[in-house]
């Protein structure tokens, strides 16, 4: 885990007080106290609100892209100040650094952090506000604070049964109080055997408004008087000049205004032009109507195979890449084991696509740009938006949004630049959007992935040796924030441990290295984003594959063999004993071992640790796949999912991240692939970029187990464990071991020649 | 200027003729409930409604639209008594981002209006042209029977 910076929680007070619209509370560091008391409302500063009618407002500073994590950050607040959930609600903040992650020190949403890295202030955050209502609620009482107690937004006083409402205590307005940092940390928490709401699947509090329309995502923003803009983008992703725009035939669509050419200081972009009109359909019509001479710049003929061979390339030299991971001599257990063995394992570009298309609203007003948008990571991309129109940062102000799905794609800035830089050439707010084509076009991509693997086993068929090579972009690098990085062990400078996270698993193996390995081309050629789950998403297909291959290769059981590597020695305990009982789950519920089996059918299995070694979530799967050796056509019938993850804090809410997360490892695995091809990807829409619809959908059986351990996430192991597990089925089924992702029914039956 | 019947109400829009119905609901009208996703019919998410039947906004130029009566997810019940299905999708806890659940839900109308006993595969069938990328399809199909029960219990049949 990295952090950007450590806003340390310890040198944070809270404070209680009244604001113009009720009852404020929130974290302030040390020396803004006595600012905040001093001005006559600090409700910007507060983290959540209680109005005089009794509604709690949470400022989440977490984005909400339909994890729910919203409404978990309200049910862990509520939860210890003893607030009834109907009165709970959503607020979504404005790029502010106070509100920035507890734990990263940033307005930043991914990793499933969330809910592990805030559960505590949050909680803490609830419990102080408690204790403060009790007091004053005592007060009006006229009783000892010691003799009551809180429940569902009331003060209770234990022996009488008085009672006084939250309501009425904040429009009394008396309840006042500043925490220091120390009393803060000093207060108990409940135990989980105390919780009332967490643990509890309360209905999720952005849920009605997705229901009946009235959810506002960034493509609804509108202000009066706002015109329409419509990108149009180069030949290939990245690289190209515009040379020579003509305009003469878009001029005539009506409402146009203005072709913009966009200068971008901040390289986000590059060669694009937005068409500006006075209607989104005349914006489209004129930007279909426009021509425009490009240089295609340098990487006009990069394709796939391209990226392939330089990556092989590199991984062939030696001295290439940095050490993410290095314990003991695996170059010497390898030369000196009974076997050995070496593949390599791909992953193709593939693209988020979330549905709500990327946007962006853009506007001047007294000297600050607003922009409307959802946004993953607030604190940079305000950044970008501001290099672009070269202001100070402090002039710029993001107004959150719900977002049609995230997925990592929103954690990049590109959106904002268009929106700016073509508000501020037509002098009005400009509305932009991209169409379909444009998106996904310039996604910032899964980065194309070639990893190899070579292992020595023992002569009883014992791992006893590990390299591993990953080669691909770094789509963190890109971000050129040097927190997010890490040192490398070999002490070659900083590596992108989001290319890497997940192989350096909880296995016990005494010979191991990991090496991280930049692909240069593909960093320039095709910038590259984090996509849901990002490094484990193909690390896990290289680890999980190899060591199937490596049990088979044994004779021995794949759950047995993996097992007996999760043996919790040194570096290991705790972790790798939950991962097994994860394991044990997952098989066991799917019959492994004990179910008959049709003909051509196998059960497959894969155990994970992503997200990171110090984020892990325990997750196994077991794949049921049925394959038709004649034409490699494969079904996958079910996939058994277990996951350990500590506090859960709505067992409902996880079910659907799994749900959904699963799904979309199956949908990676099978069903998507963005080709390169002289520079560009080669997808325009959902009918070439095909993600998994209902038709396609296996049965899920999902266990979660909840041990009252912290919270981890859960919004991406389960896209994680899922194509290695379908991969080992169709081995198990067949014999074919496919090392590439996206697995098709051609790459089954090449698979299954080489087999013979 | 065109005329156009919206949610029961008689609308009057200054667009071209071939402008898509989803930008006339969207923009002009601001009724943004409805979703733009692909611009190409292949996601759903601009689903509506003419006339009772479900058709994809972005594919229906608003001169067509004329004369009919449109439906968006605003006007699919009155203020205040939901829908069968809204009242599942609450109840089964579906959404996740919510930007395809507009579209989802006007395409599960139009199926129930006629069907109101769907077999799975009628379900799907009726359900595939409408993608979810959250993919939600699991707690969408149990949402589509337990409005069904829910309705055949009201009618009685």
């Amino acid at each position: 885990m990295t952090h950007i910076e450590r806003s340390a929680l310890r040198r944070r007070s809270f404070i209680v007080g009244a604001s113009a619209t009720g009852l404020a509370f929130g974290y302030v560091a040390a020396n803004g106290i006595k600012d905040a008391l001093a001005a006559s409302s600090f409700g910007p500063t507060s983290w959540y609100s209680i109005a005089p009618d009794g509604t709690v407002t949470v400022m989440v500073g977490k984005a909400e892209m339909g994890q729910h994590v919203s409404s978990a950050m309200c049910q862990i607040v509520a939860e210890e100040l003893e607030a009834d959930w109907n009165k709970m609600k959503i607020a979504l903040p404005e790029n502010d650094p106070k509100y920035n992650d507890p734990v990263l020190g940033a307005l930043i949403t991914g990793g499933s952090w969330s809910v592990r890295m805030n559960f505590e202030t949050m909680s803490r955050a609830g419990a102080a506000g408690r204790i403060t209502l009790i007091e004053a609620g005592a007060g009006l009482l006229g009783v000892p604070a010691a003799e009551c107690r809180a429940s569902n937004s009331q003060v209770i006083h234990s022996k009488s049964g008085r009672k006084v409402s939250y309501a009425k205590i904040v429009a009394d307005g008396k309840a006042s109080k500043v925490w220091t940092a120390d009393e803060l940390k000093a207060i108990k928490l409940k135990t989980p055997d105390q919780y009332r709401l967490v643990g509890q699947s309360v209905p999720q509090l952005d849920i009605p408004s997705k229901i009946d329309g009235t959810a506002k995502f960034g493509i609804d923003a509108s202000v009066p008087g706002m015109l329409y803009g419509k990108p149009v983008m180069p030949p290939v992703r990245y690289g190209a000049k515009v040379t020579k725009v003509d305009d003469s035939a878009a001029k005539k669509v009506k409402g146009f205004v203005q072709a913009v050419t966009l200068d971008d200081k901040t390289a986000t972009t590059s060669g694009w032009v937005v068409v500006v009109a006075t209607t989104y359909e005349g914006a489209k019509k004129a930007a279909d109507a426009l021509n425009v001479t490009y240089d295609k710049g340098p990487y006009a003929t990069v394709s796939d195979q391209t990226l392939i061979d330089e990556a092989r390339k590199l991984q062939a030299d030696a001295g290439a890449g940095q050490l993410f991971v290095s314990q003991g001599d695996p170059a010497q257990a390898i030369g000196a084991a009974a076997k050995t063995f070496e593949a390599e394992y791909l992953t193709s570009i593939n693209i988020h696509a979330p549905l709500e298309p990327m946007n962006a609203l853009a506007y001047e007003q007294g000297g600050v740009w607003h922009i409307h948008t959802g946004n993953q990571f607030a604190t940079r991309t305000g950044g970008i938006a501001a290099g672009a129109l070269g202001v100070d940062p402090k002039n710029v102000v993001l107004h959150q949004y719900f977002m049609g799905g995230g997925f990592g794609r929103r954690l990049d800035a590109d959106m904002v630049v268009p929106a700016v830089l073509a508000s501020k050439a037509v002098g009005k707010p400009v509305k932009l959007i991209y169409a379909r084509e444009d998106d996904m076009a310039m996604d910032f991509t899964r980065p194309l992935t070639v990893q190899k693997v070579k292992a020595g086993v023992d002569a009883d068929g014992r791992l006893v040796g590990l390299q591993h090579d990953v080669v691909c972009a770094w789509p963190t690098a890109r971000w050129g924030i040097p927190g997010f990085l890490t040192p490398s062990v070999d002490k070659k400078g900083p590596l992108d441990s989001f290319t890497v996270n997940g192989a350096d698993f909880w296995y016990s193996v005494p010979n191991h290295k990991v090496r991280a390995i930049l692909n240069e081309l593909a960093q320039h050629a095709t910038p590259s984003g984090q996509l849901r789950s990002v490094a484990p998403g193909w690390t896990f297909w290289a680890v999980e594959g190899m060591i199937d291959e490596l049990a088979h290769a044994a004779g021995k059981d794949p759950v047995d063999y993996r097992l007996a590597m999760l043996d919790g020695a040194g570096a290991n305990a705790g972790g790798a004993k939950k991962l097994a009982n994860a394991l044990r789950t997952a098989a066991g519920r799917a019959g492994w071992g004990s179910a008959t089996l049709p003909k051509n059918s196998g059960i497959g299995i894969a155990c994970v640790s992503s997200q990171e070694r110090a984020t892990a979530t325990w997750t196994a799967c077991a794949a049921n796949v049925e394959v038709n050796p004649a034409n490699g056509e494969f079904t996958v019938k079910k996939l058994t999912l277990a996951m350990d993850l500590g506090t859960v804090v709505n067992p409902d809410g996880v079910k659907a991240q799994i749900e959904g997360s699963a799904l979309w490892g199956m949908s990676l695995a099978l069903f998507e692939k963005a080709p390169l091809k002289d520079g560009a990807l080669q997808v325009s829409n959902f009918g070439d970029y095909t993600p998994l619809r209902m038709s396609e959908m296996p049965d899920l059986d999902i266990s979660i187990i909840a041990n009252n351990d912290p919270p981890s996430g859960c919004g991406e192991p389960g896209v994680t464990v899922v194509a290695p597990a379908i991969a080992n089925a169709i081995f198990n089924a067949c014999g074919a071991r496919v090392r590439s992702l996206p697995i098709t029914a051609a790459s089954v039956r090449e698979a299954l020649k080489a087999k013979g | 200027m065109l005329t156009l019947t919206v949610n029961g109400q008689a609308k009057q829009v200054d667009v071209d003729k071939d402008t898509p119905l989803l930008w006339v609901i969207r923009e002009h009208l601001q009724m943004t409930g409805t979703k733009f996703g692909c611009g190409a019919g292949l996601c759903g998410a601009c689903t509506v409604h003419l006339d009772g039947v479900a058709v994809r906004s972005c594919q229906t130029a608003a001169a067509d639209a004329v004369g009919k009566k449109v439906t968006t997810i605003e006007g699919l019940a009155p203020a205040g008594q939901p829908h069968p299905l809204q009242v599942a999708w609450a109840a089964e806890q579906v959404p996740q981002c919510g930007y395809c659940q507009s579209g989802q839900i006007m395409q599960a109308a139009s199926l129930l209006s006629k069907n109101n006993d769907p077999t799975k595969a009628e379900i799907v069938a009726h359900m595939d042209g409408n993608l979810c990328r959250c993919m939600t399809y699991g707690r969408i199909q149990r949402a589509i029977v337990r409005a069904a029960a829910d309705m055949r219990a009201k009618s009685g049949s």
